[in-house]
């Protein structure tokens, strides 16, 4: 009952979200800020979970591979595939659900409970469709960005490590990670973060939107987003594979 | 002019507005006081559409609020303005853009218009040299006078006040009373202002309404309040010994 309620109320908010702005400038403007928001401040924390995991997965599939009949190139292709396919879509999304939907919930939410969203309504502003469709538009631009840089720097990371920790030789790991390669991959994964960036921003949107009482329900909207969030982004995750390879 | 008439409102289970009838006249402050939990705020917000009501009409000069499609009601919302019991800043904006935001939202100003236009209702409230503070920087009594700038930017023709001195000192709320009478009789806004400070009824009440349980209990003028025999009206108003004493001596 409670999974239909709120699908019903998600879906009439995403029509409030997506219906047409009052003012362009002020919207673009906002953009701008969620751009920045979204991507620059998450360009760190994708940088580093990629290139530490980027290492990790050089490193075990080396030491995994023991028999001498597989060539030590593979792990680079190993490396390569790993992150093109699921590591730098989906589980940077579910971080980002942690890093943003977190704080798009607790921002919208705190709005909604120091009646900042009934001022906007007040002045006959749309605040659905001015707080969250700037949102959503961000996510669409940034996240296959991230997703990409993610691939980049994850490839790389393992590329140090296998340097030196002399898992697997420059050459090797440079011909590996060119074995093989098919462009299309980077495609789905690219297709996938941009439907996880939808999820993620509206969801915790909507958590945030519908936030009733005080501080308390705050964080319990911001939790709640994390957690319906990374759900669905798994669900999509699965369905979406099974779609698109 | 603003009319009400049988105004009721419930959530869920539980009634908060009883059948409320009652009118708001322009350039007067029009007062509604009552008890915490009376259902002040839930009144307030009702008349300007952020609650929708149960039963009962709303006119806004004779145009009824109640009916009017999302399209026009946004038309009568630009003429409104509105203080929130908290405030309501945007706090990710300074004083500055939040005063300019519904100038550059709906008043079709260039950026430098916008800007002078903030500057002066920020100076009306007294609050300058502050433009580029945040909501958080500066102090409650400020942020309201900050809130009341941007309520008249677009010089409405309806002003509504969610207790708009509450938290205040004595002699900073004042200055918010009389501010708002200036403001209202300068401009002949109607305003209605929703409060529980005595000070403030007897300051600047022209017209008293007075809200009981969530039902109209008692309406008139401020003087008729020193005789009324309305008991639950008596109990609120002279539940301090000094408004004790005071009507005594008045009688
Ligand atoms: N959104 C809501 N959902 C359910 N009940 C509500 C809602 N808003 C208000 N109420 C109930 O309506 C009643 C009146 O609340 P209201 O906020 O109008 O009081 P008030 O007179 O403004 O009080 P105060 O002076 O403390 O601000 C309260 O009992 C409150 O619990
Ligand atoms: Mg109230």
């Amino acid at each position: 009952m409670n999974f239909f309620f709120n699908l019903g109320r998600y879906i009439l908010l995403m029509r409030r979200v997506f219906s047409k702005p009052d003012d362009s400038r002020e919207y673009f403007k906002a953009i701008g800020k969620e751009i920045v928001f979204i991507g620059y401040n998450s360009l760190l924390i994708v940088f580093v979970i990629s290139f530490f995991i980027g290492a990790v997965i050089t490193i075990q599939t080396a030491y995994n591979m023991t028999n001498p009949i597989l060539p030590t190139y593979l792990v680079g292709l190993g490396t390569r595939d790993s992150m093109i396919l699921e590591f730098s879509s989906t589980i940077v999304a579910i971080v980002l659900a942690g890093k943003v939907g977190s704080s798009i919930a607790s921002q919208i939410g705190t709005m909604r409970v120091t009646e900042q969203i009934d001022a906007l309504e007040i002045m006959g502003v749309n605040s659905a469709s001015f707080l969250i469709s700037p949102k959503i538009i961000a996510s669409l631009c940034t996240f296959p960005i991230l997703c990409l840089l993610s691939m980049v720097v994850g490839i790389f990371g393992g590329w140090i490590a296998g340097e030196f920790t002399g898992a697997v030789s420059s050459d090797q790991y440079i011909y590996g990670i060119q074995y093989m390669f098919i462009p299309y991959y980077m495609v789905y994964s690219v297709i996938k973060s941009v439907f996880f960036g939808v999820i993620i921003t509206s969801i915790s949107s909507y958590f945030g939107y519908f936030t009733t009482g005080g501080a308390l329900e705050v964080g319990q909207s911001s939790t709640k987003a994390v957690v319906n969030s990374t759900l669905v982004v798994l669900l999509f995750n699965l369905i979406l594979t099974s779609i698109l390879l | 002019m603003i009319e009400i008439q049988n105004i009721s409102k419930s959530f869920r289970n539980t009634q908060v507005l009883f059948d409320i009838s009652t009118s708001f006249e322009e350039g007067k402050v029009n007062l509604i006081i009552g008890q915490s939990g009376s259902g002040k705020t839930v009144l307030l917000k009702s008349i300007v559409g952020l609650h929708e009501v149960d039963a009962g009409n709303i006119f806004f000069h004779g145009r009824n609020f109640t009916t009017m499609s999302f399209k026009e009601r946004k038309e009568i919302r630009k003429e409104i303005g509105m203080v929130f019991q908290g405030g309501a800043l945007f706090d990710s904006s300074t004083l500055e853009e939040n005063v300019m935001f519904p100038l550059r939202m709906f008043a079709n100003m260039s950026v430098e218009e916008a800007r002078e236009r903030a500057n002066f209702c920020l100076k009306r409230v007294e609050v300058e040299n502050r433009n580029n503070l945040y909501p958080a920087e500066i102090s409650g009594g400020m942020q309201k006078r900050v809130a009341i700038a941007r309520a008249i930017a677009l010089n409405p023709k309806y002003l509504f006040c969610d207790e708009p001195n509450s938290g205040l000192d004595p002699r900073t709320a004042i200055v918010i009373d009389n501010l708002i009478k200036e403001i209202i009789t300068e401009y002949n806004i109607t305003c209605v202002v929703n409060t529980h400070d005595m000070n403030s009824v007897m300051e600047i009440g022209d017209k008293i309404v007075f809200i009981y349980q969530g039902k109209k209990w008692w309406e008139g003028k401020r003087d008729e309040i020193w005789e009324t025999n309305n008991v639950e009206l008596n109990d609120f108003v002279f539940a301090s010994e000094l408004y004790k004493k005071i009507r005594k001596s008045k009688l």
